[in-house]
């Protein structure tokens, strides 16, 4: 299915937004988050395996990219493009031969 | 994922507030996630495949795109600790709980593939307390708050704030049971702590939930089922 023009308007500035949001991310707080936090003071954080089992984009640097927040942002950059490719794929085959604008729109979101 | 980096932390993204490394969770409780995971999905893209209409497909890229984007937004909580969104109660408001089911799988499957945020072996939990519970929880109080519109006209938004809150403090309390079924912490040392630290940053996930339905009220109000004017369209399709 091909987004109808008032529903692409929303895709494009949506990950527009997403996008904008992830140049932002080299300045994330970079304490312990909320689990980490706890399992440190509880002292069960020796539990977390040490090695991940293989590494594709670890701690959401690029890899090859020297500059920290450079490699951040193309790390969020991949991350966004990524989701929205899998999601649209997967509703266009859930919608698949559907490409009538049926008023059900307004029920989908349970309103 | 800086959970196996304790120590100098690089700038940007540190680990996330509730996904779960591996060791943390026992074979049984992991295997348990993985099953519970399994049939959300399976009811969630039978459910999305039923009802998908026009606007779903693009609002489901969007919410992933941008959930994503949040999850890598760490901000500081009180005593050096930090939280970032999770996303399943704004994506429950949205497109519905099954479709939200569907974005969250999306989003934490990619932080553990790709990422190795999160570990594999405890991916089913981990979907199961970041976005099925949230999309559950969220989409039940925000439609349980939304209809005292008719009395207080920021009920919207107060319904979006109460459901992200909630949802994060629920799946703070299933991921907290978790790892005491799993032995790996006592029930009186880590349910207060999980849940003080995430009612904290509940208060982060309903700002910015609420900020995100302000803004889509103010700007295509269609999108939450709402008519210009602000009347709620209860069941009018069309």
């Amino acid at each position: 299915m091909i987004p109808q023009r008032r529903y692409l308007g929303i895709l494009i500035a949506g990950i527009g937004i997403a996008l904008i949001v992830t140049l932002f991310s080299p300045w994330a707080s970079s304490h312990p988050d909320g689990l980490e936090r706890v399992a440190e003071d509880k002292e069960f954080i020796d539990r977390a395996e040490a090695e991940p089992k293989y590494e594709v984009i670890p701690d959401y640097q690029f890899p090859g990219v020297d500059n920290e927040r450079v490699a951040t942002v193309l790390a969020g950059i991949t991350g966004v493009i990524a989701v929205a490719a899998i999601l649209l794929g997967a509703g266009m085959f859930l919608s698949r031969g559907r490409d009538d604008a049926e008023p059900s729109s307004l029920t989908a979101g349970g309103g | 994922m800086s959970m196996t980096l304790p120590g100098p932390e690089v700038a940007g993204a540190a680990g996330p507030a509730l996904h779960i490394p591996d060791g943390f969770l026992s074979t049984p409780v992991a295997t348990a996630g993985y099953v519970v995971f399994g049939v959300a999905l399976a009811v969630a893209l039978r459910q999305t495949d039923r009802k998908i209409g026009p606007r779903t497909v693009p609002l489901m890229g969007v919410m992933g795109a941008f959930i994503f984007a949040a999850q890598m937004m760490n901000f500081p909580v009180a005593g050096g600790t930090s939280g970032h969104m999770l996303g399943g109660a704004l994506a429950a408001i949205v497109l519905g709980p099954w479709a939200a089911i569907l974005v969250m799988t999306a989003v934490v499957g990619l932080q553990a593939l790709l990422f190795q945020d999160g570990g594999l072996v405890v991916l089913g939990a981990n979907v199961v307390n970041m976005g099925v519970l949230t999309a559950f929880v969220g989409y039940g109080v925000y439609h349980a708050i939304r209809p005292l519109g008719r009395f207080i006209p920021q009920a919207t938004v107060v319904a979006a704030f109460a459901a992200a809150w909630v949802s994060v403090e629920v799946a703070a309390l299933a991921t907290s049971l978790q790892l005491v079924v799993s032995d790996t912490s006592p029930f009186s040392v880590v349910m207060p702590a999980m849940l003080g630290v995430h009612a904290l940053i509940g208060i982060g996930e309903g700002l910015i939930t609420a900020a995100a339905v302000s803004f889509l009220l103010a700007t295509r109000p269609d999108i939450l089922g709402v008519r210009r004017t602000g009347a709620v369209m209860e069941g009018v399709a069309g």
